[in-house]
């Protein structure tokens, strides 16, 4: 499985030149600000837009060489695109759209494959409705059942949540998270949005006026002590792959553990032994010298310090290890003055419960 | 009202028969043409748009003239489709329905392209990109989105092929139960001592029918909005 991307473009005083693999299934988030180039970028993956250079190779198959001239019809490219307003064909059921591409398809998935998407992104009851009829968010899952059952070797998704209202949001993301579990295929997905990124995304490609600024995992470019720079605005901080470990009821509390640590944090629902992402807000984390006596706080978690970074106005970022998991710390100049910390100092890493928590996605805007 | 006679039935007949052949012979070629100009620019399009619209500006006695230069049976056209297939045109009904056809075209082109260009490029990319190709678009996405609009423009034509006049005259002439539409009887009523009753009981006719095919267009322009989100 890969996708080899390379692309030159220029339109106006916008110039793109990117370039970037993918060697696993799972969702690539291209995040960066508007105009950064993203939807471009997948436009030419697509063969929606021809670039004035560049090469696109998806296993194997090169589908645009544009100094070798070949530019594959977008209809016999095998990708797999989820647009912003879902392009529903109106004067179809939910049923043939979601056939749509079933039907053209040359290697065609099994009946049963049809049933087990439609099951996975909760359809059953849609089918014969028509796409007037739908919510927005319905809509979102219709179309991307569409596009996966097209059997797609690449999906790209044009930030299918930015149209939704946050109810709408919340309703549609466990379907992504599926689809990013249970993924086979290369995904990627666009998105101005941090929290997004920080609750979907395996890999990160961070975009910034055309260019990629950094690409990683979702865990070290969140805690990466240059990003802000290319955010340019919170929120900030890390994201911790957590499996529950358990629920103290009494104390309104439940354990997480990651690679690591352990983290407590307000009680969940989620099952124990459920695999899920917390944020820790680089704002929300402290850091001490010494393990700190009676101290309300929840966390004090044994850490060595891996990088710091002054950032404007006057605060210091600081990248923490706890074993191989990364945390970032915002803390003021003065306090690190003041702690003297440098690079390869022990130190503790102090988070209250109550300020962990899932990304919150519905919240957002 | 007093019931019509056996002519203005007659008249009446001719005109409804005439409209819908010649609404039916041309809706082929307004959808291709709609689809054509409704797609993005190509070298010529503008005179080709120019030529789809003279019909609607040229004075209709000028068509029926040219009708009558290129199909007239001694005319090149005319003549060879009268000696090789047997076909005429000249004092038929046939050739009213033709000149009607012609007339009336610009108007089904119209409606059918903006219902076409209502749909947007958006819905098309995303069927190109699951594997459809241009015909296959057409034919599963574009005529059915633009049905209404499709309908709305028939309707619209056939109301106005209802009242073609100066084309038909010139090009076939005013033959009773040939070519003598409700238009022409309503002329022919005029030009004879003591016909205004039967001018006037045709002229209120053609009043409902023209009527009756606008708030049927109308409905399905609705429809068309309804059915196309923008």
């Amino acid at each position: 499985m890969s996708v080899k991307v390379a692309l030159g473009h220029r339109y106006r005083d916008f110039v793109l030149d990117v370039r970037f693999h993918i060697e696993r299934p799972g969702i690539t988030a291209l995040f960066g600000p508007s105009g950064a180039g993203k939807t471009t970028i997948i436009n030419a993956i697509a063969g929606v837009v021809t670039p004035n250079a560049g090469r696109v190779v998806v296993n194997d198959r090169v589908l645009l060489d544009v100094q070798a001239g070949v530019d594959v019809p977008p209809r016999y490219r095998r990708v797999g695109y989820v647009f912003q307003d879902s392009r529903l064909f109106p004067n179809m059921t939910v049923r043939n759209n979601l056939r749509f591409g079933w039907r053209r398809a040359k290697q065609q998935v099994s009946e049963s494959e049809v049933e087990r998407v439609i099951v996975m992104l909760g359809l059953e009851r849609l089918l014969s409705r028509k796409p007037a009829t739908l919510s927005g968010g319905e809509k979102s899952r219709v179309a991307l059942g569409r596009a996966l059952l097209a059997s797609p070797e690449i999906l790209l998704l044009d930030e299918p949540l930015a149209a939704l209202d946050a109810a709408r949001k919340g309703e549609i993301l466990p379907y992504l998270e599926r689809l990013r579990d249970e993924a086979r295929l290369p995904m990627l997905y666009v998105s101005h949005s941090l929290d997004e990124v920080s609750r979907l995304a395996d890999d990160i490609i961070v975009l910034r006026a055309g260019k990629v600024a950094r690409q990683g995992t979702v865990f070290d470019v969140l805690s990466d002590l240059g990003l802000p720079d290319f955010t340019g605005s919170p929120p900030y901080g890390a994201v911790l792959d957590v499996e529950v470990q358990e629920h103290r009821a009494r104390d309104g509390l439940s354990l997480l553990s990651f690679d690591g640590g352990q983290i407590l944090v307000p009680l969940m629902q989620s099952p124990i032994g459920t695999r899920l992402r917390v944020r820790v807000r680089a704002e929300d984390v402290m850091i001490a010298r010494e393990a700190p006596q009676a101290i309300s706080a929840n966390n004090v978690l044994p850490a060595v310090i891996d990088g710091l970074q002054e950032t404007a106005p006057l605060h210091s970022d600081v990248r923490l290890k706890c074993g191989p998991t990364a945390l970032v710390a915002r803390i003021t100049r003065a306090s690190s003055e003041r702690l003297a910390l440098k690079r390869g100092d022990s130190v503790y890493a102090i988070v209250k419960s109550v300020t962990v928590g899932p990304p919150n996605i519905a919240s957002e805007h | 009202m007093p019931a019509l006679t056996a002519p203005e039935w007659e008249a009446l007949l001719l005109s409804l028969k005439v409209s819908a052949v010649a609404v039916s012979c041309a809706l082929p070629f307004a959808l291709l043409a709609a689809a054509l100009l409704a797609n993005r620019g190509f070298f010529g399009k503008p005179l080709v748009d120019g030529i789809l619209h003279m019909p609607l500006v040229l004075p209709p006695v000028v068509i029926g003239y040219l009708l009558l230069l290129v199909l007239g049976t001694r005319a090149p056209v005319g003549g060879w489709l009268l000696q090789h297939l047997g076909i005429r045109f000249v004092f038929s009904w046939t050739g009213a329905a033709l000149a009607s056809g012609l007339i009336t075209f610009p108007f089904q082109v119209r409606a059918i392209r903006s219902a076409i260009e209502a749909t947007g490029g958006g819905l098309s990319i995303a069927a190109e990109g699951l594997g459809a190709g241009p015909l296959d678009r057409f034919i599963n996405l574009t005529v059915p989105l633009a049905l209404p609009g499709i309908v709305a423009g028939a309707i619209t034509a056939f109301a106005a092929s209802l009242g073609e006049f100066g084309a038909i005259i010139t090009f076939v002439s005013n033959i009773p139960g040939e070519t003598r539409t409700l238009p022409l009887a309503i002329y022919s009523a005029l030009q004879t001592p003591g016909g205004e009753a039967e001018a006037a009981r045709l002229s209120a006719l053609s009043l409902a029918l023209a009527l009756l095919g606008l708030v049927l267009a109308e409905f399905a322009d609705r429809r068309a909005r309804t059915i196309v989100p923008r």
